[in-house]
């Protein structure tokens, strides 16, 4: 199997996001490989395991998305690519799609190309499905469990978590799939795998290099980013002698309040 | 009347999804701001209905796409049909709830039709003839305004953001058939397993949520062939979130659940709120033994009230609270259930 894992480098979830000067900043947190990324990788690292073949990571993004790369990498991922650009700094999803599903064709002989459900910074999760539009591959997005992979029929049947259940989907390969956290969970980079990464060479393509002649346009422009407003709650708490005489209050008050 | 606002009715099985007439609502709004019409888009099988009640809501008329291939939604077909509705038409806008099917769907229309997609809406207003739509990112740690540059320019709405309409009874609009099997999909639905979710959470106006202090009764001792500390501790919170599905029984609220109580196989992940679970924003949140976690309250911070019930009286929780109880949960829930069935007169 020939596999494509996709990744993003995001600010870490704990960092403390803020707005300077217009723009978001989250200070002097660390960048990480995007957590969502990190089951795409190690459900890729799984079917490479069970059915053979490589498992190739690729970003697009800055200089410094190396260092999701290298994540991958150390995970054991076989091969990494990055596609960087300056003109692509500005991309929405709109773009980074093209650019993706440019990298996967060039790739070449791809069966399955893993993402994670959504990027942490931007939280869209868009991208997978307009990848799998512009390949013209089956989108099986939110993928919970991969019920069954048979890569002699090339086949792949997948539990989706929707709104209302689970859903059972089948589709042949080559295939795009995002994964939600209940499909497994990512592996801790080996002290083995993070000195191969360290040491690994990771080919920067260009957008001309994945075969795009010139930089598409996005489809959004960001007017401004702006720190939500920020609601003054003062809470009242509710005390009594007894435990039924606290609850009687509460519901008072829950009533009174007229927000049930 | 030309009409250059579209609004897409997402369904389940011929359902219209809580949302579906929101955002109708919305569009009707945005399409007054503009000076034109509203066109509804429904696209399945045994559907047809859908687009009397979307007119009833507030459209001007509607399409509808009805075929025996589109019974299971699959995005590829689906998003076929509706880019050719949209491209026809000459379509300025589309607007569509925020479910895990129109978040597929309309990306895919926005390749289709080489246009920006912007989801999770929070706010959608209309200036100098341009749609802007409001959304949080980082979790909402930050929010943005943006644009679409190109046409139609597409933005889902979150659930609870706009008022549902009242229904017009007897309001008539035209609707159109338009041919619908444009692309074939590779992939078949087989089935669907039901989960045990109960309420919507997202379409929820009360949720009670449970957390990790669901698990730490002491007084209940687990049967003596459970003989597994991890699964005394699962047993434990299972009597415990039995507590919090009679207080959401009485309130016809939905279930939520912190991170933590998920991870610790308390509960499906389908009722985590949260970060990495659903972002919910109901009327009344009741977060029972839940300490408040940056990761949580990015689900749930947007709540018109909260209500903390938690033996620590320094859980953030109570920061973001407008209600609090400092005591065990085990105590203060069961007593709160019995209140409010007599006050609410269940």
């Amino acid at each position: 199997m020939n596999i494509v894992v996709c990744v993003k480098q995001t600010p870490d979830t704990a960092a403390t996001v803020t707005v300077e000067n217009g723009k978001v900043s989250w200070g002097d947190a660390p960048l990480v490989i995007n957590p969502w990324d990190e089951f795409a990788v190690e459900q890729a690292l799984r079917t490479r395991e069970a059915h053979g073949g490589k498992v190739i990571a690729l970003c697009v993004g800055p200089e410094v998305a190396r260092e999701a790369l290298k994540h991958a990498l150390a995970m054991g991922c076989d091969e990494a690519v990055l596609v960087s650009d300056p003109g692509l700094l500005a991309g929405d999803s709109l773009v980074i799609s093209k650019v993706l599903a440019a990298a996967i064709e060039k790739i070449g002989a791809v069966d399955l190309a893993f993402f994670g459900r959504q990027a942490v910074d931007s939280d869209t999760g868009v991208t997978p499905a307009q990848v799998a539009r512009r390949l013209g591959w089956p989108a099986l997005t939110l993928v919970a469990a991969v019920t069954a992979l048979d890569p002699a029929s090339k086949t792949i049947s997948v539990d989706r978590a929707l709104d209302e259940g689970r859903q059972q989907i089948k589709s042949p390969l080559p295939a795009v799939v995002s994964v939600t956290k209940q499909i497994c969970e990512p592996r801790y980079p080996s002290f083995m795998g993070i000195r191969k990464a360290s040491k690994a060479t990771i080919p920067v393509w260009s957008a001309a290099d994945v075969g795009l002649t010139s930089i598409p346009a996005a489809g959004l422009s960001w007017l401004e980013v702006f720190a939500p407003p920020k609601v003054e709650t003062k809470v009242e708490m509710i005390t009594g002698d007894t435990v039924d005489a606290v609850a009687a209050k509460l519901a008072a008050r829950l009533l009174e309040a007229k927000v049930l | 009347m030309a009409t250059n606002v579209f609004v897409y009715i997402d369904h389940f099985n011929g359902q219209a999804v809580g949302a579906a007439w929101e955002i109708v609502g919305a569009a009707r709004k945005t399409a007054d701001a503009l000076g034109t019409g509203v066109t509804a888009v429904v696209i399945g099988q045994g559907i047809a209905g859908l687009a009397d009640e979307a007119i009833q809501h507030g459209a001007d008329d509607a399409r509808v796409a009805e075929d025996a291939k589109l019974k299971d939604f699959r995005v590829e077909p689906y998003a076929s049909a509706l880019s050719k509705i949209l491209k026809d038409a000459a379509a300025e806008v589309l607007l569509l709830p925020t479910t895990a099917r129109t978040r597929e769907l309309a990306a895919v229309v926005a390749v289709d039709l080489e246009t920006g997609v912007v989801p999770d809406l929070v706010g959608l207003e209309v200036k100098d003839g341009k749609v802007v739509g409001t959304r949080p990112i980082y979790a909402g740690k930050v929010m943005e305004r943006v644009v679409v540059s190109a046409k139609p320019q597409i933005f889902l709405i979150r659930s609870r953001i706009f008022p549902k309409p009242e229904a017009q009874a007897g309001k008539k609009g035209t609707v159109t058939k338009v041919e619908a099997a444009t692309g074939e999909s590779k992939t078949e639905v087989l089935g669907y397993k039901a989960t045990e979710v109960g309420v919507s959470l997202t379409d929820a106006a009360v949720i009670v949520s449970g957390g990790r202090g669901v698990s730490v009764n002491p007084k209940l001792t687990p049967p003596a062939e459970i003989t597994d500390e991890h699964q005394k501790e699962v047993w434990r919170a299972q009597q415990g979130f039995a507590l919090i599905r009679e207080l959401a029984t009485v309130l016809n609220a939905a279930v939520g659940a912190s991170r933590a109580a998920v991870d610790a196989g308390y509960v499906p992940y389908a009722n985590q709120v949260g970060q990495t679970g659903k972002v919910v924003s109901p009327d009344v949140y009741v977060a029972c033994g839940v300490s408040g976690a940056i990761q949580h309250l990015a689900g749930m911070r947007t709540s018109k009230t909260i209500v903390a019930i938690n033996k620590d009286p320094e859980a953030p929780i109570f920061k973001v609270a407008r209600f609090g109880i400092v005591g065990d949960l085990f105590d203060v829930v069961p007593a709160l259930t019995r209140e409010l069935k007599t006050k609410m007169g269940k």
